[in-house]
């Protein structure tokens, strides 16, 4: 514990704005991944505790396009359709046998597809770390702001996801199908008997959240060193994330997300080794005082 | 329920032991024994969190915390204080029945997933202050230089046949302990929450303590386990309170079977050959775990135990789908 360190850092702009951003990272990739988990959880009522691998598959699918075409957008935009197909396969292949099964089956389930993936990308890629190295277009100076470091690359990042999280937001808001998938979280026996195909709204759903772990892991892979087994933490961060903002809220989930990226920014300057119990903590607490998180539905 | 006829129960158990006794003098396969030991501890702790998921309906994700708190606690008081062995698992018991009403009261006012996040969260926050606490546990070293005294009325637990027996003999008395607890009335609650809460709630059953109750006597027996493993492996280590701790756990019930008394002791021998068989066989572990996994999961639906009992025509004794 470093309570000097912290009240340092906090009493110089130029530590806050650093950390802050760090922080506003970790938060905004973090939400990437939690919309996705809390929106499959919202209407399917499933806890995909696979999400992690879809995470980490789109950082590698964007890896090998970024090196084989030079193109980091293109790498991106292939980690995201590649884990909306995979979301697909996997929800149709797998997940749709054990609906309605005890959730204990449905993580054992996720938890072989786990273990297999992070297997064959040792298989494919190797057991190494891989960098993949700030696209050239970034490697530039950062900028200065109040005298804290910011590289415009993380500028990007925190846009990008701002971005793609609005776009969700509005396509959930205004489209016909995002007020299907709204309602389907509401009531899916009564959507299902107004004649919608639900089967079709479940891939759907899948795809979206598949797509959205997928962007992210793209999105990571520059700033974030790539191994099998790193959608891991990401996972139990994203838990945490839909856990504190309520499962089944994408609002919650932001709100989470950026309250988590600043517990960690300036966690590792006041509690380097406690960062994780910190986040822990803040859970414990909030399901103590909220028992279905801050925007959860109450459940009966 | 039927009341199971204690006295046959014994009877088995003390044969058991007895033929586990005698087994090295015709083999003296030390892979044996040590599959034994670790099946003993693994056991314990598997059936241990059944008496929650198969039996209450609290599906937890963090039951490990009391495993490994038993393998710290045990260490810990073994390497620190003159405390005799039988003393000090007696400390660790009393230990681990404190926090586990701390962390129950917290917990069980949770439902459903909610209840299986916060007790992850609990298990991940205890690791986190072990990794941290650098002073007292050695961070993620973990606790090194064995146990001192081992020494259990006047046997060595040091000597691997000794603690072979030990291991199997606790197993056999937490089995038994255990099946007591769910054949009488308290365990008959259990079901009964599990099943449907609201009605045994208006049948009078303070569903709070039951609750409670039955989280505290599980996080015992994991504790339980937890001690043997820390004789086993000489040291507590941050891995024994680590997320895959729970994780095998409830691969042993799911796979063993959630409504069969003995499924996750069936579960648990499965997991230790799966273990055994493909590190040996295989570098990619997780791709044949993980195949073997879903042939399983996909294939029987249920745990190996529940699908033989449904076969054979009988009826589980448990039972959640």
């Amino acid at each position: 514990m470093d309570l000097d360190a912290l009240a340092s850092c906090l009493a110089t702009t130029s530590c806050v704005v650093t950390q802050t951003t760090s922080g506003l990272i970790v938060g905004m990739l973090l939400f990437l991944v939690a919309a996705g988990l809390t929106l499959i959880f919202g209407v399917l009522k499933i806890v995909n505790f696979a999400h992690g691998t879809f995470y980490m598959l789109g950082a590698y699918l964007a890896y090998t396009v970024y090196t084989a075409t030079g193109s980091y957008t293109l790498g991106v935009l292939a980690g995201g359709a590649g884990m909306a197909v995979f979301g697909v396969l996997f929800e149709r292949g797998l997940i749709s046998r054990v609906y309605g099964a005890n959730v204990l089956m449905q993580l054992l389930i996720c938890y072989a597809v786990v273990l297999i993936c992070d297997d064959l990308v040792k298989i494919i890629w190797g057991p190494d770390f891989y960098a993949m190295g700030m696209p050239p277009a970034f490697q530039v100076p950062p900028w200065f702001i109040g005298g804290g470091v910011v590289p415009p690359f993380y500028a990007l990042l925190i846009a990008a996801a701002l971005l793609i999280g609005g776009g969700l937001g509005l396509a959930l808001g205004l489209t016909r199908t995002g007020k299907i998938i709204r309602a389907a979280a509401h009531n899916p026996d009564m959507v299902s008997a107004l004649g919608i195909n639900t089967t079709l709204l479940y891939s759907l759903v899948f795809a979206v959240g598949g797509m959205l772990a997928g962007l992210a892991g793209g999105l990571a892979a520059p700033v974030r060193s790539l191994t099998p087994g790193m959608g891991f933490s990401v996972l139990i961060e994203s838990f945490i994330v839909t856990v504190i903002g309520g499962m089944g809220s994408i609002g919650g989930a932001l709100i989470a997300s950026i309250v988590l990226g600043l517990i960690r920014g300036f966690g590792t300057i006041g509690f380097p080794l406690f960062t994780d119990g910190l986040m822990y903590i803040a859970m414990i607490i909030i399901l103590v005082a909220k028992p279905s998180g801050l925007f959860g539905k109450e459940i009966v | 329920m039927r009341r199971a006829p204690i006295m046959r129960d014994i009877v088995i158990a003390v044969i058991l032991v007895a033929v586990l006794a005698a087994i090295p003098y015709l083999t003296p396969s030390k892979a044996f024994q040590d599959f034994v030991i670790r099946c003993s501890s693994m056991a314990l702790f598997a059936m241990s969190l059944n008496l929650l998921v198969g039996y209450t309906g609290l599906s937890s994700f963090g039951h490990g915390l009391f495993f490994g708190l038993g393998t710290y606690t045990f260490e810990l008081l073994m390497q620190n204080t003159g405390l005799s062995l039988p003393v000090a698992a007696l400390a660790t018991l009393l230990f681990t029945c404190v926090t586990a009403i701390v962390v129950g009261a917290i917990c069980i006012r949770l439902r459903l997933i909610y209840f299986a996040f916060v007790t992850l969260a609990m298990q991940m926050l205890a690791h986190s202050i072990i990794i941290s606490w650098v002073s007292l546990t050695g961070g993620d070293q973990g606790l090194q230089g064995g146990i001192p005294r081992r020494f259990l009325f006047g046997l060595s637990l040091e000597n691997q046949y000794n603690l072979y027996v030990f291991s199997g003999a606790v197993l056999a008395v937490g089995l038994l302990l255990m099946r007591h607890i769910v054949s009488t009335s308290f365990g008959t609650s259990l079901r009964m929450i599990r099943d449907n809460e609201a009605r045994a709630a208006f049948l009078g059953i303070s569903i709070w303590r039951v609750k409670l109750t039955v989280f505290v006597l599980s996080a015992l027996f994991a504790a339980v386990g937890g001690m043997i493993m820390s004789l086993f492996v000489s040291g507590a280590y941050p891995e024994l309170i680590n997320w895959p701790i729970s994780g095998d756990a409830i691969f042993a019930i799911v796979m063993g079977g959630v409504g069969s008394f003995l499924g996750p002791t069936v579960g648990t021998m499965i997991l230790l050959l799966l273990n055994d068989l493909v590190t040996r066989q295989t570098e990619y572990y997780g791709l044949a775990l993980g195949i073997i996994i879903l042939v399983f999961a996909l294939g029987l639906r249920r745990g190996l135990l529940d699908f033989i009992t449904e076969r054979l025509g009988g009826r589980p004794a448990g039972g959640i789908s």
